[in-house]
């Protein structure tokens, strides 16, 4: 791949000082690429929107850099940072939109900053709209609007830069699944037809499934895991990342004692085999059904699965001889806490 | 009392009413004016200065840092001492500041200096908290768009915050108006200069009604069309 369009290197951030200091971060490592969606996920406190403050600047980093497009932010200060926010423009979960003007004037905003004469904005801000689809309401206030014809303004006043990267800290959370799904798909096609890189930044699980091709796991201000989403949530291998798949835990109280469990992944294949019932038709073996995460992912079935297997050793090999046979899928003998 | 409605009164005191009227309002018009000019800054300046303040949060260097919070330690001290003098003793104080400035003491010109002094720290706390119920957000985003201090200032603050700033305006001008009432107690003229000669000393009541009645009207006039302005302009109610 070609040069990493933001290159994060040994951020952390600390904020206070002594006994009080909070570690929001601590040396995070992160690479992302031109034209890619990136996400990043966490829980709450994780430390997901200081890392993206950091990315514009927005909050100054302790210590590290922050590299983006080859240039430097730490080192920039006043007009020139101001100059280089530009490249990486931000939406927030509460779209933070001028209440006292137009749509259209808000998305002329940026532009009234660096001196765009009027006309032209005004042109180009009708034509942001119209891609994000809200050209109707140019002439509305943000108060007219529902939460997803607000974050659609917000997007087309980020874009009126012609920024490289889009920040979005918790761009859906505030909106309901269906508007939060268009809301994404309208970051994919912007990504898609501009090429601008987006980061999402978010606690859902479904907001990265849908759009990210790779993600940072972040947990207590450092990253825990990141690469290709599918390979993240197909096997997490960190508590975090366990933690993140099953939101729920998993539950334990009603496994036999002592019992052997296999984590069984489905690794994109078109449709989910039966496995469970051709199981016990084939080799006559039963087991039961401990823990299940199954979901699509880019039109690929991915889960994980896991069973718990027989007390008879025999058995149990014959299963686990039989699974490992299968396409698609691979299975890991685990350790079970009863 | 019933000789209000009578045209003696009228012909011998309504001149004269009139005269009161139009002092009374020159002197708040032209002291609220100059009173924003003085506290509209300090009120900016207060919030960029403030613990949230983009002065604040937004500079890096920490001795730089310090020395915005000094600013704000030090205007903030200098506004509680303008506010907490009462009207009447400063507007003594500042006699000779006065004389200076206008080239009288007493008079519609020699009531404004004081006015302003006093309504200027009032104003600026007014203003101060009028901007703070921008959303913090809008700022932040305007800063991540690249916006300087000064575009913040002009494009964000001021004009987010003016239906807040309006209805602090009618605030600020029917406190000023009060004002002019107690700097007729020692020579403004207007018509709390007529209310103390003819309602007190000459024991006029019907003099002191109709420039109660007066004063009355002028507020409701000034706090209703505030109030409508306010609304009117709020795009945020549609
Ligand atoms: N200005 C600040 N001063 C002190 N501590 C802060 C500040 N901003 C954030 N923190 C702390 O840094 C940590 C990370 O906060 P951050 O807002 O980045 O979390 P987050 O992952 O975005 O959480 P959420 O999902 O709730 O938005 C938290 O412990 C928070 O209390
Ligand atoms: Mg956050």
């Amino acid at each position: 791949m070609n040069h990493p369009i933001i290159q994060i290197q040994h951020l952390t951030k600390t904020f206070g000082s002594g006994e009080t200091a909070v570690h929001a971060l601590e040396d995070i490592n992160l690479d992302i690429f031109p034209g890619e969606i990136y996400g990043i996920i966490g829980l709450s406190g994780a430390g997901k929107s200081t890392l993206v403050r950091c990315m514009n600047l927005l909050e100054t980093p302790t210590s590290g850099t922050v590299l983006v497009d080859g240039q430097d932010m730490t080192r920039l200060s006043g007009r020139a940072l101001r100059q280089a926010r530009r490249n990486v423009t931000m939406i927030f979960q509460s779209f933070n939109l001028l209440m006292q003007r137009s749509c259209l004037k808000n998305v002329c905003f940026p532009m009234e900053l660096c001196g765009i004469p009027s006309a032209q904005a005004k042109r180009r801000a009708m034509e942001l709209l119209e891609l994000v689809g809200l050209a109707d309401k140019a002439n509305a206030y943000p108060a007219q609007l529902s939460g997803g014809q607000k974050q659609r303004v917000a997007i087309a006043r980020a874009l009126a830069t012609d920024p490289k990267v889009l920040l979005c800290d918790e761009a859906t959370s505030a909106l309901d699944p269906t508007t939060t799904a268009s809301i994404l798909s309208l970051l994919k096609q912007l990504n898609q037809t501009l090429g601008v890189t987006v980061v999402v930044i978010t606690h859902q699980m479904q907001v990265i499934e849908e759009i990210c091709s790779r993600v940072a796991i972040l947990d207590g201000g450092s990253v825990a895991e990141q690469g290709v989403v599918q390979d993240i949530f197909s096997n997490p291998t960190t508590d975090a990342a366990r933690r993140l798949v099953y939101p729920n835990g998993v539950r334990t109280d009603h496994i036999p004692s002592a019992s052997r469990a296999v984590r069984i992944s489905f690794n994109g294949g078109t449709v989910y085999q039966p496995l469970i019932s051709s199981l016990a038709i084939d080799c006559g073996v039963k087991v039961s059904i401990l823990a299940a995460d199954t979901r699509s992912i880019n039109g690929h079935a991915f889960g994980t699965m896991l069973l718990s297997l027989p007390e008879d050793a025999n058995e149990a090999a014959k299963a686990l001889n039989y699974i490992h046979s299968q396409h698609n899928i691979t299975a890991e003998e685990v350790e079970y806490r009863v | 009392m019933f000789e209000l409605f009578t045209s003696a009164f009228w012909s011998e005191y309504g001149r004269l009413l009139l005269e009161g009227c139009g002092d009374t309002l020159l002197m708040t018009l032209f002291s609220t004016l100059f009173a924003y000019l003085l506290g509209l800054p300090l009120g900016v300046l207060l919030v960029l200065t403030g613990d949230h303040g983009i002065l604040r949060t937004q500079q890096t260097d920490p001795v730089l840092s310090r020395l915005v919070h000094l600013v704000n330690r030090i205007l903030g001290w200098v506004i509680n001492v303008g506010r907490s003098l009462p009207f009447i003793i400063l507007m003594v104080c500042v006699m000779p500041l006065t004389k200076w400035l206008v080239g009288t003491k007493i008079g519609v010109l020699g009531a404004i200096p004081p006015l302003v002094i006093s309504a200027a720290p009032f104003i600026a706390r007014m203003v101060e908290s009028s901007l703070s119920e921008v959303d913090s957000g809008t700022v932040e985003a305007a800063q991540s768009m690249g916006a300087s201090v000064w575009q913040i200032v002009w494009k964000v603050y001021l004009p987010e915050a003016v239906p807040s700033l309006i209805l602090g305006g009618s605030i600020s001008i029917i406190t000023i108006l009060a004002y002019t009432a107690i700097a007729g107690a020692i020579g403004a003229g207007g018509l709390g200069d007529l209310a103390i000669r003819y309602g007190y000393q000459r024991r006029e009541d019907s003099m002191m009604w109709v420039t109660v009645v007066f004063l009355l009207i002028l507020v409701q006039c000034i706090q209703s069309l505030f109030s409508r302005l306010s609304v009117h302009l709020d795009k945020r109610l549609r």
